[in-house]
């Protein structure tokens, strides 16, 4: 766990990518964060199976919007059926760095953000 | 201060870790040797269960369990069968949320609480209140961080003795409950020390107003960050009931403690049922023990609770005035330092309490996320606590989510301090502000 806080990792940090709100979604959520109460909210339109555009907003540690901005980034374009294979490995490994199981949390708020939206 | 370079010598964490700072006591304190070697002492040689055996290790077991009840009875000046170990002081104030609340609450009564407490004595109430029908009200803060009980004028006494026999004045300021607590409120709960704004409560002064307006009153003292850092008197202080935990006090997880009075304790339901708290089953009826066994049901935590007494004699040893003392000392170095390092970029929480408040202090730094903050800080060994606390009510009170919390305890001095702010530095350099 030496260094989490990597050029890419503040780079969505603190420049997040899709962060803001859809007028008409197919689908919203919100999430929590039950270790700090941040709230994340997603946002994402389909057409059929075919994500054409997501977005997010809320407050969060860097952990949790920069793993929001590049999640969202790697889904537009994506089919349902690819995106329900993401998981938890997928996250770690798309951010590139390892957490401890206690913050791994902060990482996983938009997974379960995304989960909630197929 | 206290010599601290000794006592982490009775620390064996710091000698796996040397470089450990450990800033999180609040949420729960190291274990001294002593504390240890009773554990192992217990499962090496006398591991049998408590009240059931007839033989020799099971009445030793037993006596070194009931010595720790007596030794925390003298530790709050109670009486030993007033004394009913829980898991913690969550399962304490849930057991009378339960076995009292139930058994009194009725609609329309009134349940007052306040704002800054754990989550463990808040929701247990707010359930019970709406269950019940009852009606939960909630004491807020001042922006100095102090519960709004006080009276806006100050009770000025004079005091002719002091030792240059110049006449001092004393302030003491005036409790007032009468917009909060009437005749209906049957449950006073409330935290003797904030776990975020390390507020201390002029517990025994709200007692004797709260009491004043309603002799039936019921009071409960979650004391879970008091009873680790000063001197407790339940009689002295005029509460019904008071709760803590063994492991915030030097003393081993899995043991809460509850304190109350021991008419009321008769009165109550029991919590679980099973084995040990019964006296007689029959298949159509049973007929439950006295307190305090009425509320301990199943095999307890027996080494923990055995080994909890090397935690008081250890705090006893030190002394829980000059711990006290040392905590005071150490909180305001740290905000002094804070501020002259930070300035405006550190924001205390509950800023305006700290000549008095307990050593806790809760901050935001600039406007890095508490998370990213501890996490920085943790690759330097510093253990600071970030998130909520488990006071969602208080964060939200103070419009904001969360925030960094370190808290102090015998074995911190001022060179942890020093640590924090090197810390705090680098997450500067990090998160370029």
């Amino acid at each position: 766990m030496s260094d989490i806080y990597t050029e890419i990792i503040l780079d969505h940090y603190q420049h997040p990518r899709n962060f803001g709100v859809i007028k008409n979604p197919t689908k919203k959520v919100k999430v929590a964060n039950p270790l700090c109460g941040d709230k994340i909210k997603m946002m994402i339109v389909f057409d059929k199976e075919k994500v054409t555009d997501v977005k997010f907003n809320g407050v969060g540690c860097a952990i949790s919007i920069a793993s929001a901005s590049m999640l969202t980034e790697y889904i537009k374009g994506k089919t349902k059926e690819e995106l329900k294979k993401i998981d938890k490995d997928f996250i770690t490994k798309m951010l590139g760095i390892s957490l401890g199981v206690n913050r791994i949390k902060c990482a996983l708020l938009s997974l379960e953000a995304l989960k909630k939206l197929l | 201060m206290l010599n601290v370079f000794q006592i982490k010598k009775d620390f064996p964490i710091f000698k796996n870790n040397s470089s450990l700072v450990y800033l999180d006591s609040t949420a729960t304190s190291l274990k001294p040797t002593s504390v240890i070697d009773k554990l192992v002492e217990y499962y090496s040689k006398y591991s049998a269960n408590i009240f059931r055996g007839v033989y020799s290790l099971s009445e030793k077991a037993t006596e070194e369990y009931e010595k720790t009840r007596e030794k925390i009875a003298k530790f709050i000046n109670a009486k030993s069968k007033e004394i009913i170990f829980t898991r913690n002081t969550t399962e304490s104030l849930n057991l009378l949320a339960y076995s009292l609340g139930r058994k009194i609450i009725e609609k329309n009564d009134e349940i007052v609480t306040t704002i800054m407490e754990h989550h463990s004595n808040f929701v247990p109430w707010q359930m019970l209140s709406q269950e019940s029908g009852a009606v939960l009200k909630v004491i807020n803060i001042t922006k100095e961080g102090n519960l709004d009980v006080y009276e806006n004028k100050f009770k000025i006494q004079n005091s002719p003795s002091d030792s240059e026999g110049k006449m001092t004045m004393k302030n003491s300021r005036l409790i007032n409950l009468n917009d909060i607590i009437t005749k209906k409120t049957k449950i006073l709960t409330l935290t003797y020390i904030s776990n975020v704004l390390g507020t201390v409560n002029p517990i025994k002064e709200i007692v004797r107003a709260a009491k004043k307006i309603n002799p039936k009153i019921i009071v409960i003292v979650d004391a879970a960050q008091a009873a680790p850092h000063k001197k407790i008197d339940v009689l002295d202080l005029g509460v019904d009931f008071l709760a803590f935990s063994s492991h915030k006090m030097l003393g081993p997880t899995g043991v809460g403690v509850l304190w109350g009075k021991y008419d009321l304790l008769q009165e109550m339901f029991p919590f679980n049922f099973g084995g040990e708290m019964i006296s007689e089953v029959f298949i159509d009826k049973t007929f439950f023990k006295e307190p305090p066994y009425k509320f301990e049901a199943g095999t307890p935590s027996i080494a923990e609770v055995i080994a909890l007494k090397e935690a008081i004699f250890y705090l006893e040893k030190i002394g829980l005035d000059k711990i006290e003392s040392h905590e005071k000392d150490l909180v305001q170095f740290a905000y002094r330092r804070l501020k002259e390092e930070f300035g405006e970029k550190i924001k205390i929480l509950g800023e305006g309490n700290i000549e008095e408040r307990s050593g806790i202090l809760a901050f935001n730094f600039y406007h890095i996320h508490p998370h990213d903050v501890a996490q920085i800080l943790s690759e330097k060994n510093i253990c600071i606590r970030s998130g909520h606390h488990c006071a969602q009510p208080l964060h939200h009170f103070l419009g904001i989510t969360s925030s960094c919390r370190v808290s102090f305890y015998l074995y911190n001095n001022k060179e942890d301090v020093e640590k924090l702010i090197e810390g705090l530095k680098e997450v500067k350099i990090k998160f370029k502000v």
